[in-house]
């Protein structure tokens, strides 16, 4: 192990700024990306769904007009 | 009269009977210049320094500006469908719409230069050089962006897009122009940058009429 | 010769590749999850302090991936925009959506990274070298792309407009790097860059090695999971998504 504590760790010598603000930088936008993404596809499916189940529907009502 | 020069007359035509759009893309270079100084202040050895760099930067900008009006008037009023439908080489009738472009466009800002150049106190030698760049520069410009004009043919907000598809584009231009009178100013001698802009001049003047071409069929079927 | 085009172009129709980067994104994931903490493990806890640059080098772990991604994932686009247009798939366009995204996030994290590495280095916030300028042209490329395409509303005239800007864009990409250090090499005296330093250590190179991997291998997943999103909106008027939407035990 190349660190005698954590708080040598988190310090980094002295450059605790910067690689940390690279490394969670990073992080947040890789992290963000993912739940942008999971998101924007559950709010799709979801939507499409939607309409999906209102085009049945009306497609039901149709017929209860026709018969 | 073959349709390419058909299309060149036209197009000069139609834009000397609508002056005050040509000129303004002069004005804006004489502004765009005459705010630098104002902005940097009048030392005469910084302005000599960043004049390179100031007069292109002033000089793509006003080329870039005047790209919206290549392609959107015949786009309006259907002409440009007329061209892409014709046994005419769309490539070919672009090039001459580029040319008569150019000509009106670019052109007015090589010749002005040189009064520009003097706020600047560039020297003789110096000045020669930047017309040179600008005479190989505007119309590499203007084959750059047309093909950006051709991809946001009617799109929403297409005059910033434009900017920002393009700009990345120019800065080969823009590096090897400047930086060819910063080496005249510097007594390298600017041969190298000239040969190279020729040398994407005519790369450009091959491939550009024909991606532009690719990109107006894209944009109209 | 025809079988194997007949499973290439098999996978070309939506539908056919809906159900294939389902199965494979989560792979790639668990793969590049999997990778990336070995890298870091390896990059965080192993590797030794620089001896020019002590604790500080280590920001390259993240920063050397995200560039190299940068690139990649565009020359990645221009390839499927050249498939795109010579063959005219509807999934190229797609895929060119897809991963333009990631891309753009990758050139913003490289100029990001290469700030703060930077500043202790060399004192200031941006060093105009030649990397970090093509850098950010390669950016300012990404939102061209990203910003046409959102602005055209028909997605087929979009998704080929895009391609062709991909594809000008990456065959001017070599001549703006090239000029840029021209540029560079003739204003500065002493060449500033990013990537100069020590030649590094094995295990040093092994880390950054692993996590480039993985940030690659995190760009494919993500963009076969983004572009599942894409089909199911494009195709969303075809049976096989209205019975895929479906939920289960409905009619």
């Amino acid at each position: 192990m190349i660190w005698n504590s954590a708080s040598e760790f988190w310090a980094m010598g002295g450059y605790g700024l910067y690689v940390w603000g690279s490394f969670g930088v990073t992080a947040l936008l890789m992290g963000g990306e993912v739940i942008l993404a999971a998101r924007r596809h559950r709010h799709i499916r979801e939507s499409l769904q939607m309409q999906a189940t209102t085009i049945d529907s009306d497609q039901d009502t149709a017929q209860d007009w026709q018969a | 009269m073959n349709p390419y020069m058909a299309v060149l007359r036209r197009d000069v035509s139609l834009a000397l009977r609508r002056k005050n759009e040509v000129m303004t893309s002069v004005f804006f270079f004489v502004v765009v210049a005459s705010l630098f100084p104002l902005g940097i202040g009048p030392e005469m050895n910084t302005l000599r320094l960043i004049a390179p760099g100031v007069l292109w930067v002033g000089a793509l900008l006003a080329s870039m500006l005047s790209l919206g009006r290549l392609f959107a008037g015949d786009h309006q009023d259907g002409t440009l469908e007329q061209m892409v439908l014709s046994s005419a080489s769309l490539p070919g009738l672009v090039g001459a719409k580029i040319l008569a472009h150019w000509l009106l466009s670019g052109l007015p800002l090589v010749l002005v230069s040189p009064v520009l150049a003097l706020q600047f106190d560039l020297d003789a030698q110096a000045i020669e050089v930047l017309m040179a760049t600008l005479l190989l520069g505007t119309p590499l410009l203007s084959l750059i962006g047309a093909v950006g004009a051709a991809l946001t043919l009617g799109v929403r907000g297409a005059d910033v897009l434009l900017s920002l598809l393009v700009l990345p584009l120019y800065v080969p231009a823009l590096v090897f122009g400047a930086g060819a009178v910063q080496a005249q100013t510097a007594g390298l001698g600017a041969s190298a940058h000239l040969s190279i802009l020729a040398a994407m001049l005519l790369v450009a003047a091959v491939f550009s009429p024909w991606a532009c071409a690719s990109a107006l069929r894209i944009a109209l079927e | 010769m025809t079988q194997h085009s007949n499973v290439l172009f098999r996978f070309a129709a939506p539908q056919a590749f809906y159900g294939l980067a389902g199965r494979l994104w989560p792979l790639f994931a668990a793969l590049a999850t999997a990778l990336g903490v070995w890298g870091l493990w390896m990059g965080m806890f192993v590797a030794p302090a620089d001896f020019q640059q002590g604790q500080a080098y280590r920001i390259i772990f993240v920063h050397v991936p995200a560039s190299w991604m940068s690139m990649i994932i565009y020359l990645a686009m221009a390839f499927w925009a050249l498939l795109g247009l010579t063959f005219n798939t509807r999934l190229s366009g797609m895929m060119n959506r897809a991963l333009a995204p990631t891309g753009a996030m990758f050139a913003f994290l490289s100029l990001w990274t290469g700030a703060l590495w930077g500043k202790p280095m060399w004192g200031t916030w941006w060093v105009w070298d030649a990397r970090l300028t093509s850098e950010l042209i390669l950016f300012f490329l990404y939102l061209g792309f990203m910003g046409l395409t959102a602005s055209i509303d028909d997605p087929r005239r979009a998704d080929k407009a895009g391609g062709l800007l991909a594809l000008v864009g990456a065959i001017n990409v070599p001549v703006i790097y090239f000029s840029v250090r021209w540029w560079n090499t003739l204003h500065q005296g002493a060449s500033v860059s990013v990537t100069q330093g020590s030649s590094m250590a094995q295990t040093m190179l092994w880390a950054m090695l692993l996590m480039a991997l993985a940030f690659w291998l995190y760009a494919i997943a993500i963009a076969l999971y983004r572009i599942r999103t894409l089909i199911l909106e494009r195709e969303k008027h075809t049976l096989w998504v209205e019975a895929e939407l479906r939920p289960e035990g409905s009619s």
